[in-house]
């Protein structure tokens, strides 16, 4: 049900594909700027992803809002009243969409974003250590935002509500904790993907394990799913 | 076969439905009349387990409505008429919801001839008329072939036409044994689809009697009858 649902609407994969474009060729044009030959050009390439993830998470959102905003949600509950049953669902199809797009999207900025190196910065390839590592993890994180914007849908049920609290958690978050503290950056999902998931050097801060990291990032749409579900199944529709 | 008891919702501190009990017989048209407000809608609602009652079951079949495995397979509801994404095709809208129950696509095209949107199952279903969604809706309902449908309020907005469709079909939906139950504020409508009738005030019955019964209580008038059980509620 779920997956006729998100393939049979021509504005998800229009908004789809055009972030995915946008991501790309965020990614060309930070390779082209790359000056510094000591950086991490592969972290500089990926740099698209902040646009990626503001896509996945309002197409998560509006995954769940718009079936309240249209009345749909009455029609899906009536036809499976297992309402926890019908946000797993939506979670498994929306992640495993976000998932490969994000990872079709990653490799190509890659790809993209390599080829614009100037010829006096350093080229790194796939078969570098830690590349593929970095790439891969990056295109994760954009189904994980996907997914928490999924949950925070569930939560909230009302589309703008829910895109400000997703796009405030991602990019005003970090700022308020980060002014109390430093040490709060690693708890950041925003600044854990450019600085940990992103990266093939070690940037000082995020001396975790980027494996760590992507768990403390997959923490977020988990616990904002666990709530979602458990609010959809407590509240009246 | 529906079956109310004791049935009780309140919404932030107002009582929306106040110890209702009601059976609802099969193979008849059962007409559920209230003014606005008067708690139709959320009966309607705790019937399909969308909201939770305070106090009291509904039972269809005997079986709370979200304990059934198949839902739409015992009871089809049209509770909005725009209760569909504007951007999904009415063929895609009943898709998805057949997948849901296990029902094969041809059920699909099936309910889009039997309401009359074979033409239109490609088109978006943003750009429907009043009327087509309403009929969309209702292809919804039967997409199960269910023994039990519940509409609310499913005449609203729509021109004569359309009245008399559904009209027709709510009959013959009936005279083939199932349980119908719609709900209206339009009495005169009331007076030409339906049975027997509910009649509800303030979220409490007021009635359950015939269109025959209330007519002749009110001197012939369905309407005067209508007034002189809910005069002096809400």
């Amino acid at each position: 049900m779920e997956w006729i649902k998100l393939r049979s609407l021509r504005s998800t994969r229009w908004v789809l594909a055009g972030g995915m474009a946008a991501t790309v060729a965020l990614g060309v044009v930070a390779g082209y700027n790359t000056r510094s030959v000591t950086g991490d050009p592969t972290s500089n390439v990926l740099a698209g992803v902040l646009v990626g993830q503001v896509v996945t998470g309002v197409l998560g959102v509006l995954a769940m809002t718009s079936e309240y905003s249209s009345g749909l949600v009455r029609v899906t509950f009536a036809a499976v009243p297992r309402r926890g049953l019908v946000l797993a669902a939506k979670a498994v199809v929306f992640g495993a969409v976000c998932l490969v797009a994000g990872e079709i999207t990653v490799v190509a900025s890659f790809l993209g974003g390599i080829a614009a190196l100037r010829s006096s910065v350093p080229h790194p390839s796939l078969g570098d250590p830690a590349v593929l590592r970095a790439v891969l993890m990056t295109g994760a994180y954009l189904a994980l935002t996907g997914l928490a914007g999924l949950g925070t849908g569930a939560i909230l049920r009302h589309g703008a509500a829910a895109v400000g609290v997703l796009v405030g958690g991602l990019f005003v978050l970090p700022l308020i904790t980060g002014a109390a503290s430093r040490a709060t950056g690693k708890f950041m999902p925003e600044l854990i993907a450019g600085n940990s998931l992103a990266a093939v050097k070690p940037v000082a801060g995020f001396a975790w394990s980027p494996w760590l990291e992507l768990g403390i990032v997959a923490l977020y749409p988990a616990v904002l799913l666990a709530a979602g579900g458990w609010l959809l199944v407590r509240r009246d529709a | 076969m529906i079956s109310v008891r004791g049935l009780t919702k309140s919404y932030g501190g107002t009582l929306a439905v106040d110890d209702l009990s009601f059976d609802i017989h099969p193979g008849c048209v059962t007409g559920f009349l209230g003014p606005n407000g008067s708690g139709k809608s959320t009966t309607m609602r705790l019937l399909l387990g969308l909201d939770a009652p305070a106090r009291g079951s509904a039972l269809i079949d005997g079986a709370p409505y979200t304990a059934l495995r198949w839902p739409l397979r015992s009871v089809g509801a049209v509770l909005e008429a725009r209760a569909f994404h504007p951007g999904r095709t009415a063929r895609a809208h009943l898709l998805a919801l057949a997948a849901a129950s296990a029902l094969p696509s041809r059920r699909v095209e099936e309910v889009l001839a039997q309401v009359g949107l074979a033409d239109a199952a490609g088109r978006r279903a943003g750009g429907f008329s009043l009327g087509m969604a309403q009929r969309l809706g209702i292809a919804a309902a039967l997409l199960g072939d269910p023994g039990v449908l519940l509409l609310d309020e499913p005449v609203n907005g729509l021109d004569p036409a359309g009245v008399r469709w559904i009209r027709d079909l709510i009959r013959s939906l009936a005279a083939q044994g199932r349980t119908v139950f719609v709900s209206s504020h339009l009495i005169s409508e009331m007076a030409l689809t339906a049975d027997r009738l509910l009649v509800i005030g303030g979220g409490r019955l007021l009635a359950d009697t015939t269109v025959g019964a209330l007519t002749a209580r009110g001197g012939g008038s369905l309407e005067e009858g209508f007034f002189g059980l809910t005069e002096g509620i809400r």
